[in-house]
């Protein structure tokens, strides 16, 4: 399969009060068509800023200072303004996690939808007959009379809908979704990845989904990329994670989600905090907060190694991490793929 | 994020060149005030024929103007007169106002409907035109000055109070402390007041500017100040009649006005860089 | 932005021109209560100036059969609550009295310098408008850096000039010195008039423009972190449709609020402008009429002033609920 995208030791820094905050700090993956994609981690480790480097929406003062981001073999980082916008909404689009602040509350959403086409010879008529359709399409009920409504008057769910229905407006290959549904209730958030797994079947997009939910990276994702403080940590096909994690932060969070199995007994929570990201050190990022570290882990920082299959792991204690056990059973060879 | 232990420094806001260009500005003028003697050689109101609208010169570094009186002399002893008028014209409406204010915000209710009735009927009026308006009808003379900008100025206070009182009211410490049984004086003093001072003592610091300004208009125009007593506005009244020739005598005193409104600015503006770093 | 078709489109699933409507029509009806307050504390003002009104407007060496004559017009023997009710009619008959240093009906006064007073508040109101949008915009895009600094900088200073001094020294450089401009007065041709508007619309819009560039520097700086912002950049439109469509669109909305304010002080600040410009308009009247004791004008004008401040209200509340869809009528 084609590579749509190409991360390639992605840097994004963060001056700060004379400091530097590494908030993406040598970062790589691949992504092909057709392809949900992914990057799962605590608050803090960087996958938004993944995403806004993607398309070059990083907030100043931060920038990207290194790696190349090649979409369809050209290098986003390199590309100037004009080039920029004509990937932006028509082969790479997003959507944020925060609906209400996502979306200009003074103008109606038909402006809003309408701006998609900026650029395209559409005439009036047609672009209000694509924007009907794709308010269809995400499933918000009486598109006609809704359309010229404001952002207040959409309750969460309705909003996150109509982010997604402008997304797509301009066919994009790719979808990034940063967090679409973690300031949604549940019911809600099972219904809108209901949809990004329908829209992404029929329109065949790619999706870099991006969540702090393991249950919906199993839920939606082919690949997914763990990632702490900056760098990704363990990064593999989504059956591989859940039955042999192969680090000891993956195999943490794993260990900390709630186990039907398990009632009565005590939640496991990883300790410690999530490091300063300005002050890092030349070790494991992890490695306060792990159980297996050696003196090694605290003087050089692992390298982000393939151990077979399509997996990458970044740590020192290989012979330790083969050992661990997932939540799921292992696929054995004649049932894998 | 956790930061390491650095040494302790002066903060930020407090060495800002702007801040400390204020606070200098501020202090020279407060020297202006109270020791002009030591600076001038010559008194305020002392006339001399022999050197009348004398251009500036070593004698006379601001020239003098069609009395013979030095220009240089004037302009300092007006500082007093016009710092005056902007602390004293400013430090009333503030406690006034912020006390209205205060209770108004915190009890609601009729009090409150009162208040905002009449500030809303005051603010019909433009501002220039009420002080004129009270002028006129107290006469002139800079004591009406006072009594006019104290009868304007409450307003501004009283809403920027009322509206902080209004959000902090339903905050949580606030209800906390109701429900603990903190008796209400308590409440309004000790914990409310604090909290929505701020925002009044920064506008207090343009204020000062705006008193004095509206303080040197009201002289200029003839209202205010009476001559031959000397205050920025009224000196550049007097030279209003010889701009042509005789610059310096318009030209100095605005300047001083424009500095020591500066001055004040710059306070201000540090004042808001230093709430600002609090958080609020 | 076309007004019609916004509001041809359903919001809150009425009909939106009657509930705009409704809302102006409401709008109007708040102002007669305090206009007819407004009535009673000027109508009380002139009885308040110690001393006999009729006395006082004729002067020390008036004969006392002339004060007592005027005082009978002015109906001062009557009591105060019949006065009160002679003054509203009058004032809605639009008799406003008679002038004595003009020797002229007052309305007649008021018709001719009105829109002297009203073309200079537009102007400054304009000019200020014009220059504050690309000062913020440039301010707040070059935020923190020396660009920002210097505009900054240089409002401070603008804020804290007094107008009468700027007047004065723009008068001496450009009139005196110069000879570009008239040194005052009003002109009889539109050209003549729009020269004589020049320096007084331009002392008058410094420090409103000072102001107002402050409020959208900041408006620019807060909306441009905001995520809508990002999100619209992110569907590929031009950089100036992210600028007008999204920034000022937003930043307008707190301008409109303070431009209101700042239009209300400087139809307040024509009593200095007019004055230092000899422009004959309503500010100028006020301090002469002030000086000549000539109150029966001074009550009209203070009348008038209050009314114009409360029409700027009004549109601005408008306008404001035609930018801010978050309004609810």
């Amino acid at each position: 399969m084609e590579k749509l995208l190409e991360v390639k030791d992605l840097r994004t820094y963060f001056p700060f009060r004379g400091e530097i905050v590494k908030a993406v700090d040598g970062v790589s993956f691949d992504i092909c068509e057709g392809e949900t994609f992914g990057l799962v981690g605590e608050s803090g480790c960087g996958k938004t800023q993944v995403c806004r480097s993607i398309l070059s929406l990083v907030k100043k003062p931060g920038k990207i200072v290194g790696g190349q981001i090649l979409y369809r073999g050209r290098d986003i980082v390199k590309m100037n303004r004009e080039e920029m916008r004509s990937i932006r909404g028509r082969e790479i689009s997003v959507i944020f996690q925060e609906p209400m602040t996502s979306l200009n509350p003074v103008l109606s959403i038909r402006r809003q939808l309408f701006e998609v086409f900026d650029g395209s010879d559409m005439s009036r008529a047609k672009k209000y007959e694509r924007a009907i359709e794709l308010l269809r399409m995400v499933g918000i009920p009486s598109p006609e009379t809704r359309i010229g409504e404001y952002t207040h008057q959409f309750s969460g769910g309705m909003r996150q809908r109509a982010m997604i229905a402008i997304a797509l407006g301009a066919k994009p290959s790719l979808l990034i979704a940063d967090e679409p549904t973690t300031a949604l209730d549940v019911t809600i958030q099972d219904q809108i990845m209901k949809l990004l797994a329908e829209l992404k079947r029929e329109l065949r997009m790619s999706i870099i989904l991006v969540t702090h939910d393991l249950g919906v990276i199993a839920q939606m994702c082919d690949r997914v990329a763990v990632m702490y403080a900056g760098m990704i940590m363990e990064m593999t096909d989504v059956v591989s994670l859940f039955s042999k994690p192969r680090h000891p932060y993956t195999h943490a969070l794993m260990g900390s989600l709630p186990n039907p199995k398990k009632v009565g007994y005590e939640l496991v929570a990883i300790s410690g905090a999530p490091p300063n990201l300005a002050d890092l050190g030349p070790g494991c990022p992890f490695m306060p907060r792990c159980r297996y570290a050696i003196g090694l882990c605290e003087s050089a920082r692992p390298e982000l190694v393939e151990i077979g299959g399509g997996h990458s792991t970044r740590c020192h204690r290989l012979d330790v991490v083969a050992d661990f056990e997932g939540i799921i059973p292992v696929a054995t060879p004649a049932e894998g793929n | 994020m956790v930061r390491t232990g650095k040494r302790p420094r002066l903060p930020p806001w407090l060495v800002a060149p702007a801040f400390v260009v204020g606070v200098l500005i501020v202090l020279a003028s407060f020297v202006l005030a109270i020791v002009p003697g030591k600076i001038v050689h010559y008194g305020p109101i002392d006339v001399d024929t022999t050197a009348r609208m004398v251009a500036p010169c070593v004698a006379h570094p601001f020239g003098t103007d069609n009395y013979g009186r030095d220009i240089f002399s004037r302009v300092v002893y007006s500082a007093r007169i016009d710092l005056q008028i902007g602390i004293l014209g400013m430090i009333v409406p503030f406690v006034v106002g912020g006390v209205l204010g205060l209770l108004a915000g915190y009890f609601a209710g009729v009090l409150d409907s009162i208040l905002m009735r009449i500030i809303d009927i005051l603010m019909a009026f433009p501002f220039t035109i009420l002080v004129i308006v009270i002028m006129t009808i107290l006469g002139q003379g800079i004591r009406n000055v006072y009594i006019a900008l104290w009868l304007v100025g409450w307003m501004s206070y009283a809403r920027l109070v009322r509206g902080e009182v209004l959000v902090l009211k339903n905050c949580e410490f606030i209800q906390a402390a109701q429900v603990a049984g903190f008796s209400t004086r308590r409440i309004i003093f000790r914990h409310i007041l604090p909290n929505v001072i701020s925002s009044s003592v920064v506008f207090a610091a343009s204020d000062v500017v705006l008193c004095m300004l509206t303080g040197a208009s009201m002289s200029f125009l003839g209202l205010g100040v009476q001559p031959p007593t000397p205050e920025w506005g009224a000196i550049l009244n007097e030279g209003r009649g010889y701009i042509s020739y005789a610059w310096w005598i318009t030209f100095f005193p605005g300047l001083f006005l424009a500095v020591a409104g500066v001055g004040f600015s710059l306070i201000g503006d540090g004042l808001t860089d230093f709430l600002r770093t609090k958080g609020r | 932005m076309c007004v019609l078709a916004r509001l041809s489109c359903s919001r809150l699933g009425g009909w939106a021109p009657v509930n705009q409507l409704n809302y102006v029509i409401r709008r109007v009806l708040q102002i007669i209560p305090v206009l007819l307050v407004v009535s009673v504390l000027i109508f009380l003002m002139l009885r308040l100036i110690p001393g006999d009104p009729a006395r006082l407007m004729l002067g020390d060496k008036a004969k006392e059969s002339a004060v007592a004559a005027l005082r009978e017009k002015l109906g001062l023997t009557r009591p105060l609550p019949t006065q009160y009710v002679i003054f509203m009619k009058q004032i809605l008959s639009g008799d406003l009295g008679t002038s004595l240093t003009y020797q002229r009906p007052v309305a007649e006064l008021l018709k001719d310098r009105l829109p002297i007073t009203v073309s200079l508040t537009l102007a400054s109101t304009l000019l200020s408008l014009l220059a504050s949008f690309p000062l913020g915009y440039f301010a707040a895009k070059h935020k923190d850096r020396a660009g920002d600094q210097a505009v900054r900088a240089t409002a401070l200073v603008a804020i804290a000039m007094p107008s009468f001094w700027v007047a004065l020294l723009l008068m001496i450089l450009f009139c005196v010195k110069l000879h570009w401009l008239p040194v005052g007065g009003w002109g009889s041709t539109l050209w003549e008039q729009a020269r004589a508007l020049i320096l007084p619309a331009f002392t008058q819009s410094l420090m409103t423009t000072a102001l107002l560039m402050r409020n959208i520097r900041n408006s620019v700086v807060d909306i441009t972190v905001m995520d809508y912002v990002d999100f619209a950049r992110s569907k590929g439109i031009s950089e100036a449709a992210v600028r007008n469509r999204h920034i000022f669109r937003n930043a307008m909305i707190s301008t409109v609020t303070l431009l209101a304010m700042r239009m209300a002080y400087m139809l307040g600040g024509s009593v200095i402008i007019e004055t230092v410009f000899s422009l004959p308009g309503l500010g100028k009247l006020m301090v002469d009429s002030i000086f000549g004791r000539d109150y029966t004008v001074v009550q009209s004008l203070v009348f008038l002033f209050a009314f114009m401040v409360l029409v700027i209200n009004l549109l601005t509340d408008v306008i404001y609920s035609l930018l801010d869809p978050r309004v609810s009528f």
